[in-house]
This record gives structure tokens, C-alpha cells and sequence, in this order.
């Protein structure tokens, strides 16, 4: 009987580049002994969690458009079952951030993220998100979401195709099956994170551990920043 | 121009010069607001439109180029230039008084420049945050990151509803004012910069009356990616790329206006065929941005079907985008001198194919929603703006267009091969959305007809002229206006006859939009808000750069 694997529904695993680690983590996952019935309950809950992303689109610029042609017609985002796009962050799961991240709204970005509900995820979409992209010269530009807020799947391009956009979103929905749902970290009570503002650093050392058990890379990358 | 240049030596402490249909006049700082409001109040000819205000840094001075148009005769241009040589405390007197558009303008000189401008009751920075430090378009600009970290916090509200000004009265009594944006009592809402309808990242204060808007505050910068200092460091070639950028809905077109500028710097030859191909990739850009600027104006009002059909018609440009540029949003295609690369041999059947598509699904968006009751009880009679209101705004394009303004570069000014096609400009009158909402189905039409005729007589020939490895444009001032689908671009291109250009300024037409939002807005309901900027149709980060 095997428990947690990475196959989706949309896409053959054999598809998708970069497959080794993967491969190597659920090894490592089953060999160190999984309880059965937990691990099915958990791959249930994730069968559904990753089928059905509530993304919060971030749309500053360019990318945003791209992002229109992947919820039209020709790209139909809806098959996926990421087409609930939500305009509120306490009803999404996900931040698609499409387009250049500035000085200015930098904090506005942390306080979204800050506000989704856990399990939370980011995907940067384009060039800008992942490091700067053109603008790497520029006085006002943050080089890369990353510095703000941690990042669990870049889409490069500039901007990136609609199809590019559909690969990340599978990449995403891996990653969400691999994960250990009952493990996941909890969100804090809000009342206490406002108390405990100093203890921020801490959470995200704490959050970061959790994920780099959870062993990801390259593609699918690590939480990494944190809270600044 | 007899009249103008009349007119121009009759400015008190002026010097005159004439280059093409530009007349460059320079006079003092002190004389500079007579000199404008002649201008502007003039008997013979007024000029009505300021197209816009341009700062510089010389070095050692600081000046400011205000750029100024006759609506009676738009193909000429007055660049009203002057400076002041203190750059610690620069004062300039402001012409808001004159003109409604100024006031965006000058708020942004000052935040790039830091030149105050006198008796403007608004000197907030435009773009970047008020605690901001330095000005970073002037040359000596410390770029340290050190000085500006990225904020842990967002911006103060009551910093941004703080107006501070300087005022000089009549008595001579210099006066630091500051100025409360909303009063005590207000009920004020934030709109963005995180929200769907903003058409990006746009943020909106609104003091309401129960649903009534009762002011508009629009706070830009969100965006805000420091186009116009990057370009100081880059070369002529490296710069395209950037423009793509900015509007990236007309981005094909606005590239056409910067190789446009450098070639009139170079004095470069472009062959024809590349002047058919660049227009034809215009039109099919225009057409796209208003499909999918009518697409989200419907889905604005909440008919989401408007929005996939834009969406599919907008597809099959993309498709002849992508065979023939290699990309799709971004097409990168025009070059100094010509295209980056011939047309693809299926450009044309393609291009000849997509016209009786697109004038079939224009038919069906027409009778799908512009007849519909819902729709026209929406748009009729709302948002009235009226033709002196648009020119003094600065509205231009479409906007300026449903309103009566004849304001298309391309009849004013015909570049590339505009003058080989035969089309109506279309002008509306009444200026309501419902105008600006037909204007721009009708000129995809007009669009439709300028390809129809240019496709098959493509010339045959090279595709690019040769440029030089490393492009150097002679010392002098450039200026180039296109017509983007939104409204009036214009390149300002500054050359100290180096491969880096001194100072590049591209006039955003989407500006001038927003502002007219400020002004259209009041009185209307919270609800026709978010239509109201879907019938302007701009594009965000074509403001902030």
C-alpha cells in the first residue's frame, strides 16, 4: 500500500523535469515508516487541498495581464480548480504575486501575507518577483519578493507565459501533496502576535525548521526570509 | 506659424528660437507665470493645452520645460523653458491656476527635483513616500540603500492627508502652509492599492456622503520603478525594452515613439517596409488594448462574459504577435532603425484573416452589450466631462475624444505610414461614459480599416536600416509624440551627445486620466466609481514609470 506520493491528476510525473528529489523524499518518507491510516487521511486531505487553491491575485503590472489570459478562454485556469480568485486574503491559500514589487508597497504585500490563513503559500510570477528582473538598477524596486515575504514557487519569465503559469501551479500542487498536513505549522492567535512582536524572528526560524524537514528544493523552493 | 511666433516674442523677457513645428522660448524665473498666462489667456491664440511639464538638471542649474499646445493648431508645440540656480531651496512659481493638469505634474518635478512650486496648495511627492530621502533624478542623487531600506511599515495616513505649500502673497510675505486634505467630519474609504478593480496598483481615497463621492484623492507610486533614472545609465538600444514596460498594453506602440525620437536625433533613414509593418503591429496593439480595455470596463459593471469574449478576440492578435515578434504581451519588435526582424510569411494571410473575424465579433459585442438596457441605464448620464474641462486636463485619446476634442496624433502630426492610409478620426460629443465606452469599439473599426488597406501594399525592400554598433545622438532635445491607446505619449529625449542620454521623459497619458477621475467623480455614486475608471482605461504602471 503506498502512501504519499507526488502524482497529480493533470500532469504525468514522468512530464516534469527535476523529478529526482522528489523521488528521493518519498523514499526517505516511507522507508522511515509512515502510520497507515494517518497517511491516507493525510493524502485524502491533500488530494482535495491541492485541487482546489484560492489564489489572492497580487496584480501590480505586466504579469497581471498574462494572468487575465490564463483566466479567459483560450488558458481556462478553471479545469485546475484555481479559479476562485479571491480579493480577500482570509478566504485564499495562495498569493500569485504578478508583477513588480516597489518600496512603497512592499509593506502592503507583508500585511496580506500576513493575514492569509495557514497553510499559506506564495508563487512569484515573473522575473521582478523572482529577483528584480530588468529593473535591477533601479533606486525603488524590491529585487525579488523573497525579501518580504518567503516564496514557494517561482515562474520565470518576463512575463511568463499562461502555460508557464499552469506548469508552477502543478509544481505548487505537488508540493501540497507531500506535505504533512496535521504537521503543518498553526497560525498564531492574533491577539498574541501582536503581543509577541519581538518573537516574530523566532516563528519564522521555527517555520523555516519545519519546512526544511519537509525537504524541498530547487523548483519547488524552501520558505526562506522569513518575517522581516 | 506667424501667429506663434508673434505671440512668443511678445513674452516679456523672452528668447525665441523655432526648430521644425517647435518654438523653444526661455525666459527668467521671475517673469515665467506672465509668460504663461499670455499664453494661456491670449486673444489670437490660446494655448490651452499643457501637454506637459518636463524638470531637468543641468548641473549647476535646475529648470523646469513646460510643454504647451493651441488646440487650434496642435501640430506646433511652445517649450517654455526656464531654471533657477539655487539648488538648495529651488522655488518656481506654479501655473496650476492656468492649467487643471499642471497640478499632477508639478507635484511630480517636485519629487523628482525637489523644486517647490509657489502658491500650489498640494507639494506632497507624487510617487515615492513622503519620508523619502533625496530627489532621485537629480545628478548628485546619493542611490545608497542604506538611506531608503525597504519600509517595515506602510505609509502614514495622516502623512498623506498633510498638505504642505509655500505661498507667497501679494505683499510679498512668504508664508509655510499646511493644509488639511479631508475635513474632520469626512467618511473616507480606501480603494487599493490591492484591489481588482483598480486596473493595477492604483490607490484611491475617497471621502463619501453617505454613497455620494464627495473627493478623490488618487496616491500614486505603488508601482513606481524608477524608469526614467534607469534610462540616464543606459544606452539608446537598452532603453526599449524598458518602455515595453511601462504601458504594457500600447507597448509596441510607445517603443514606436522612442525609435521614432532617436531616429530624428540620428537623422536615420527607415526604410517604408518597416514604417508599414510598425504601423500594422500598431493597430493590432491598439485593438488589443481596447478589447481588453472594453473587456474589463464590462467586467467592472459585472458582466463577465464581455470580459472572455475581449479576451478570445484579443487572443488571436497575440498568436500573429507571437509568430512574428517571438512574444506575446511583450512584443519587442520595433528596433532604432526598423524591426528586429522580418514579418513572418504567414503575417500577412493571418492579419487578412483576423479583419472580417474581428468585424463579425464587433458586430456581436455591439448587440451583446452596448444594447443592452442594463448596461446603457448604467452608463447614460453619468460622468459628464466637458470639452474645455478635457483639454485643460489633458485628457487626450479616446477620453478627450468622446468628448470632442480632436486630439489624434495620428491626423495632427501623421508619422510612419499614417499618411498612406485613409481613416476617421472619431469624435464624439456629449462626453458621458457611455461616449467613451462606443468610442473605443468604433475605433477598432477605424483600426480594422487602416490595416485592411496597409497589409497588401507592404513595400518590399530591407526591414531595418544599418545602424552603427554603438549609437550616439548628436547634443540637442528630441521630442516625439505618438498616439498610444490611451492617449497622447510623448518622448523627451535629452541628448549631451554621449551613447547615454542625459535626460528621457515620457509623457504618460494615463496621468492625465486619473486626474480627470478626481474631477468627474464628484457627485457620483461609490458604485459608478469603479466604471467611471474602466471608461478611462489606464493603465497604472504607464503613470508611475
Amino acid at each position: 500500500m503506498e502512501v504519499k506520493n507526488s502524482y497529480i491528476r493533470n500532469m504525468k510525473h514522468e512530464d516534469f523535469k527535476d523529478n529526482e528529489y522528489l523521488d528521493a523524499y518519498v523514499k526517505e518518507l516511507r522507508a522511515s515508516g509512515l502510520n497507515i491510516a494517518v497517511a491516507k487521511l493525510d493524502d485524502l486531505i491533500n488530494w482535495g487541498r491541492s485541487n482546489s487553491v484560492w489564489p489572492l491575485v497580487f496584480g501590480t503590472s505586466c504579469c497581471a495581464i498574462e494572468f487575465m489570459s490564463l483566466a479567459a478562454a483560450r488558458y481556462d485556469f478553471s479545469r485546475f480548480g484555481w479559479e476562485v480568485t479571491r480579493n480577500s486574503p482570509r478566504q485564499a491559500d495562495l498569493i500569485i504575486c504578478c508583477g513588480t514589487i516597489v518600496h512603497k508597497m512592499a509593506p502592503v504585500l507583508k500585511r496580506l501575507y500576513d493575514q492569509l490563513a495557514e497553510p499559506k503559500y506564495v508563487m512569484a510570477f515573473g522575473s521582478c518577483t523572482i529577483g528584480g528582473g530588468p529593473f535591477k538598477k533601479s533606486y525603488h524596486v524590491v529585487m525579488g519578493v523573497n525579501e518580504v515575504i518567503p516564496v514557494d514557487v517561482y515562474v520565470p519569465g518576463c512575463p511568463p507565459r499562461p502555460d508557464a503559469m499552469i506548469y508552477g501551479m502543478m509544481q505548487l500542487a505537488r508540493k501540497i501533496k507531500m506535505q504533512d498536513f496535521f504537521k503543518l505549522p498553526k497560525q498564531p492567535h492574533p491577539n498574541l502576535a501582536l503581543q509577541n512582536e519581538s518573537n516574530t524572528q523566532d516563528n519564522a526560524e521555527k517555520e523555516n525548521g519545519l519546512l526544511h524537514e519537509a525537504g524541498n528544493d530547487a523548483v519547488i523552493e524552501q520558505k526562506k526570509g522569513g518575517a522581516q | 506659424m506667424k501667429v506663434i511666433a508673434d505671440l512668443a516674442a511678445q513674452l516679456p523677457g523672452a528668447t525665441v528660437e523655432q526648430q521644425g513645428n517647435t518654438f523653444l522660448v526661455a525666459v527668467p524665473k521671475e517673469k515665467l507665470h506672465d509668460a504663461a498666462s499670455m499664453l494661456r489667456h491670449n486673444s489670437k491664440l490660446q494655448f490651452d493645452y499643457l501637454n506637459d511639464i518636463i524638470g531637468l538638471d543641468n548641473g549647476d542649474t535646475l529648470g523646469v520645460i513646460y510643454v504647451l499646445v493651441a488646440t487650434q493648431f496642435s501640430a506646433y508645440t511652445i517649450r517654455l523653458k526656464t531654471e533657477t540656480d539655487d539648488r538648495e531651496n529651488p522655488e518656481i512659481d506654479t501655473v496650476v491656476d492656468l492649467w487643471d493638469s499642471a497640478d499632477l505634474y508639478e507635484r511630480e518635478v517636485y519629487d523628482f527635483f525637489g523644486i517647490r512650486f509657489v502658491n500650489n496648495p498640494d507639494m506632497r511627492r507624487l510617487f515615492l513616500r513622503q519620508d523619502w530621502v533625496g530627489y532621485p533624478l537629480r545628478k548628485d542623487y546619493d542611490a545608497d540603500p542604506e538611506l531608503n531600506p525597504i519600509p517595515h511599515e506602510a505609509e502614514d495616513l495622516d502623512k498623506m492627508e498633510d498638505l504642505p505649500s509655500l505661498e507667497i502673497d501679494l505683499n510679498g510675505a512668504r508664508l509655510e502652509k499646511h493644509r488639511q486634505l479631508f475635513e474632520k467630519e469626512d467618511y473616507v474609504v480606501n480603494f487599493g492599492p490591492q484591489h481588482p478593480s483598480t486596473h493595477g496598483a492604483l490607490h484611491l481615497r475617497i471621502a463619501l456622503e453617505g454613497e455620494i463621492v464627495k473627493k478623490v484623492d488618487p496616491n500614486f507610486g505603488y508601482i513606481h520603478r524608477g524608469i526614467e533614472k534607469m534610462c540616464e545609465a543606459d544606452t539608446y538600444p537598452q532603453i526599449l525594452h524598458l518602455i515595453d514596460r511601462m504601458d504594457y498594453l500600447s507597448a509596441t506602440i510607445h517603443r514606436h515613439g522612442f525609435c521614432l525620437a532617436v531616429e530624428k536625433g540620428l537623422q536615420l533613414e527607415t526604410p517604408e517596409r518597416a514604417h508599414y509593418i510598425r504601423t500594422i503591429i500598431d493597430e493590432l496593439t491598439r485593438i488589443a488594448s481596447h478589447l481588453l480595455g472594453w473587456g474589463c470596463m464590462c467586467n467592472d459593471m459585472g458582466a463577465i462574459t464581455a470580459f472572455i469574449y475581449g479576451m478570445r478576440d484579443r487572443e488571436k492578435i497575440m498568436d500573429i504577435f507571437e509568430q512574428t515578434c517571438g512574444g506575446r504581451l511583450m512584443a519587442n519588435y520595433s528596433v532604432i532603425g526598423g524591426v528586429m526582424a522580418d514579418i513572418h510569411p504567414d503575417f500577412q494571410k493571418k492579419v487578412r484573416a483576423f479583419v472580417p473575424y474581428m468585424r463579425k465579433m464587433l458586430k456581436e459585442h455591439h448587440i451583446l452589450f452596448t444594447g443592452n438596457p442594463i448596461a446603457r441605464g448604467r452608463m447614460e448620464g453619468v460622468g459628464y466631462l466637458s470639452k474645455e474641462k478635457a483639454i485643460s486636463l489633458g485628457a487626450t485619446g479616446p477620453t478627450g475624444r468622446a468628448s470632442g476634442w480632436s486630439n489624434d496624433v495620428r491626423k495632427i502630426a501623421p508619422y510612419a505610414a499614417y499618411r498612406h492610409a485613409e481613416f476617421a478620426e472619431m469624435l464624439r460629443t456629449d462626453g458621458l461614459t457611455f461616449d467613451r465606452y462606443v468610442i473605443r469599439l468604433d475605433e477598432i473599426e477605424e483600426s480594422l480599416k487602416i490595416i485592411e488597406q496597409l497589409v497588401d501594399n507592404i513595400p518590399g525592400g530591407a526591414y531595418a536600416a544599418k545602424t552603427k554598433a554603438i549609437i550616439k545622438l548628436p547634443e540637442g532635445e528630441f521630442h516625439q509624440r505618438v498616439e498610444g491607446s490611451h492617449g497622447e505619449f510623448d518622448v523627451y529625449i535629452n541628448s549631451r551627445g554621449e551613447k547615454y542620454p542625459y535626460r528621457v521623459k515620457f509623457r504618460s497619458p494615463c496621468m492625465t486620466l486619473v486626474n480627470t477621475l478626481k474631477h468627474i467623480a464628484v457627485g457620483t455614486k461609490v458604485a459608478d466609481l469603479i466604471m467611471l475608471g474602466g471608461s478611462l482605461d489606464y493603465v497604472i504602471p504607464c503613470i508611475d514609470r
